[in-house]
Order: C-alpha cells, then structure tokens, then sequence
C-alpha cells in the first residue's frame, strides 16, 4: 500500500471518494464543463447518461488524469488530483503526483485499447510488474485468476487481434483490475462492439458492481443495464448535471424537460 | 589475363566493403534512434540539435561529407590543437552512419508517432512512467513498422560504401578500379563488380526481412 493510499483511508469514510469543485473544461472556444459540482462516494456505482458532447467521457478522461482541467479543482480522496499542496496554495500538479494519484484509478475504454504486441496475459501483467515491481510470478497468478473471473482462461497466450472484441473488452476490464484501483472508470465500454457481444461484457461489469469497495463510474448507452446496476444515474447536458437520482426515479419520473426528451429519444426512438 | 585472377583482389575488397557496410548500418540505426527520438524530446535542446543534425546530413553530398571528415576535420583539428586525424575506415564509417543516421532518425521519429494515441493514454491509465511508456509499448510497436523503410536503407548504404574508395580506401569499388587501370578490361571488372554488389543486397535484403520477421512475430500471430 503506497503512501496515497493511506492518507486517503485516513480521511473520513463519508467524504466523497471523488469530488468535482466548480470545474471547467474547454476544448478551445466550446466549453465541456461548465463550473461542474459533481460528488461520488466511496463504493458508488454511478453512471453518466445525456446527450453527445454533453461532457460524460470528459469526466472520466479528467479523472484518468488524460485531460487537464481549466478551472477548479477535482479531489479523488480528499487529494487535489491536477493540483498540489504547497503550504496553503493550490498549484499544478507534477508528474510524480498524477502518478501518485492515478494509482487509484483504472480505466476501461471504448475502443479496448489493448497492447497488440502483447499476449492476453502480459497484457495484464506488464502494468503489475513493471510499475508496481510485483514479482513475474504472482502477477501471473493473478492476472489467470482474473482471466478466469472474465471467462478467457483458455485464450491467455493469444494475442488480441485473435480475440472477438467482447473478449478483447473483457481483457481490458481484467487488465485494469490487475492494478487494483479503487475507482473503475467505464467510458463508453459496449459502444465499440457488435450487439450480440454487449452482454458478456455487461454480464461482467455486473458482477463487479456487486463489490462494494470498487467506486464505478460508468459513461454507457445501455439505459437498462445502468438501471440494474447503479446507485445513482446522473444526466449530463451542456457540461452540468442536469438532473440526478435513483435510477428509478430517473427512469420513471424525470422532472427536468431535457432528461424527458432525452430519455425518450433514447428509450423509444422509433417514435 | 583470366576474369577470375580478378577475383581475389575483388574478394578482398569485398570483405571491406561488408564490413563498412556492417558498421557503418549499425552505428547508423543507433543514430537514427538516437537523433529520431530526440526530435520528439520536449526539451528544446535536444530537439533542436536532433533537429540541427538531420537536416545538415540531410540536405549536404554524402561525397562532400566524406571529404570533410577525412580531409577538412584533421586541418580544423590542427588550428584548435587537437588530432583529428582519422584513418580511412574510421572516417567512411562515420559519414555513412551519420548519413544514413540522418534519414534513419525521420523513419524512426514518423513510426513512433504513427503509433496510435489510445496506446499512450492505456499505458498512462495503467501510470507506465514516461520511459517504460516508450520502451515497453511505443517502441516495440513502432520497430515493425520502421523495418520495411531501414531495409531500404541498408542497401542503400551498402551501395554507398562505393564512395570511400575516394579517400583510398581499399573496398571492392577501389579494388575494381585498380584492376581496370591495370588491364583496361572495363567490361569484365565492372561487370563482376556490379554481380557482386547485386548478391550482396540481397544477403542485406534478405537479413531485413528475417529481422522484420522477427521484431512483427506478434502481428503474425493466428494467421
């Protein structure tokens, strides 16, 4: 257990495990977050709907550390995540602290992102072995048990153009588990595959919802998957959360007009 | 006199030849990682040399670079009080490698930002720290795609090594000039030497491959 860790277990178990202060996010002139105020708890399955460009994979991305932020400040454990401390003042963050910081957080993305020159298995024991310095063996152990967690034991010597891209996804959710985060982030993790493919994938990040120590923070489409899964469904629009809740009250009785529309369009877009 | 008492003055300066070829390919892919890669470093120093390198080599005679070092440096050596007298094989290596380093170093730079962005952001999901990110996961998969572009290279530099027969080194070019002074039989010497040459690119051609082969066996894989 690193250093970051333990200050962060220290902190109190009701602070938020991640906490968006007025953060803004422009991509030259068009604004992606719009002074966003966003909380997650520890152990929160939250998923992100709304509209295109409306800032959900923003989140995530800010939150991987890939996408600096422009005003604000996003904590994830009570540590300032693209700031540090120095004395009383908030300033950029350093390399060596966004390392520090990113080791809470593991990512699972839309186009899989695996390393093709890389078996199955090294794919999920480089990361372990060469940032975490476990030993080759005990990664290797771990990284079969998670392969078999992810149904693909028997593909672990493959390379990833062999696999299907449900079993190429199911690779990625296992390889950022390897790292052990705390904080899983699903950016769009179904939206790159064939249909008959979204459930084994679903039916993994499923049983991983059921962990109640793993904070999720998932970007999707699939409206009834997130209604099983979540706590929370938050609807983004124009770079603020539009309106937020149990996934009931989302699904069955939005009160803001663009979560109706939107939910319509999504849900039946025949009409 | 018989073609094949050409022979072995020609095989002598073959083996020269394979040697400058070998040297000067190696010390070249060294520099072309080297002065490619720090094209790409953000520390503007080291951009700007790689930068200021690849173009002067570039952009000059590989003939002209070869004199320079061979007969300009010692001279500009001797006004600052320093030896900078080379011997022959020591200079062609050098300007063949910094030759060939110079074009090197752009297929170097251009496969490395081929790769594509999603594998930088997976790896600094997975907090690879900026070296393993390029060691471990750029590199090796940039390193196939630059080796169809270093087997033209090679080659390309074997043919060159012609050229330091000018500084009286004794490659199989001089070899064959030497003869052809001797016995004015311009047609067999050159055409011999033109064969040898021609069996030799295909020895580099065929090494590329195998070494293609070898860095991509992972994009071979299944199919």
């Amino acid at each position: 257990m690193n250093d970051a860790t333990e200050i962060r277990d220290a902190g109190e178990m009701s602070d938020p495990i991640i906490k968006f202060d007025k953060v803004v996010k422009r991509f030259g002139d068009h604004v992606v977050l719009d002074e966003l105020d966003f909380e997650v708890q520890r152990g929160e399955k939250v998923t992100i709907i709304g509209p295109s460009g409306s800032g959900k994979s923003t989140v995530l991305r800010i939150l991987m550390t890939l996408e600096p932020i422009n005003d604000g400040v996003v904590y994830v454990g009570g540590q300032p995540l693209w700031h540090q401390w120095r004395g009383d003042e908030l300033i950029p963050a350093g390399e060596p602290h966004l390392r520090e910081m990113r080791s809470h957080m593991g990512m699972v993305f839309q186009q899989f992102n695996l390393f093709p020159h890389m078996t199955v298995l090294r794919n999920l024991t480089e990361a372990p072995v060469q940032v975490l310095g476990i030993n080759k063996a005990e990664a290797k152990k771990r990284g079969m048990e998670l392969l078999e967690m992810v149904g693909l034991a028997d593909q672990a010597s493959k390379y990833p153009h062999q696999l299907s891209g449900g079993q190429q996804q199911r690779v990625g959710i296992a390889r950022a588990l390897a790292m052990r985060p705390k904080v899983m982030l699903f950016d769009e993790p179904t939206s790159a595959l064939d249909p008959e493919l979204v459930g084994e994938v679903l039916n993994v990040i499923r049983s991983l919802a059921d962990e109640h120590d793993l904070t999720m923070l998932l970007v999707t489409h699939e409206m009834h998957f997130a209604r099983q899964v979540s706590d929370r469904i938050c609807f983004f629009d124009q770079g603020r959360i539009k309106e937020q809740g149990k996934p009931e009250d989302i699904f069955t009785a939005p009160k803001e007009e663009r979560t109706k529309a939107f939910l319509k369009a999504v849900l039946d877009p025949d009409d | 006199m018989e073609w094949t008492s050409y022979l072995a003055p020609l095989s002598q300066g073959a083996w020269v030849t394979v040697q400058l070829t070998v040297y000067s390919t190696i010390l070249g892919g060294l520099f072309a990682f080297l002065f490619g890669l720090g094209k790409l470093s953000h520390n503007p120093l080291v951009k700007g040399f790689s930068v200021a390198y690849i173009e002067i080599f570039r952009g000059t005679s590989l003939l002209v670079q070869l004199f320079w070092i061979y007969f300009a440096l010692p001279i500009l050596g001797q006004a600052i009080g320093l030896d900078l007298r080379f011997p022959p094989v020591a200079a062609g290596v050098a300007a063949l490698a910094l030759n060939i380093g110079a074009y090197g170093a752009e297929v170097v730079r251009g496969a490395v930002q081929a790769v594509p962005r999603e594998q930088y952001e997976a790896a600094t999901a997975l907090n690879f720290t900026g070296r393993k990110r390029l060691w471990r996961i750029t590199l090796p998969q940039a390193i196939p795609e630059m080796m169809p572009t270093f087997g033209n290279l090679a080659v390309q530099n074997l043919k060159d090594t012609a050229l330091v027969s000018l500084i009286s080194l004794g490659d199989m070019a001089f070899r064959a000039e030497q003869i052809r002074n001797f016995t004015q039989d311009s047609v067999t010497v050159y055409t011999l030497v033109l064969f040898m040459y021609f069996g030799m690119a295909l020895v580099v051609t065929a090494c590329m491959k195998l070494l293609e082969r070898y860095v991509g066996r992972w994009r071979a894989a299944g199919r």
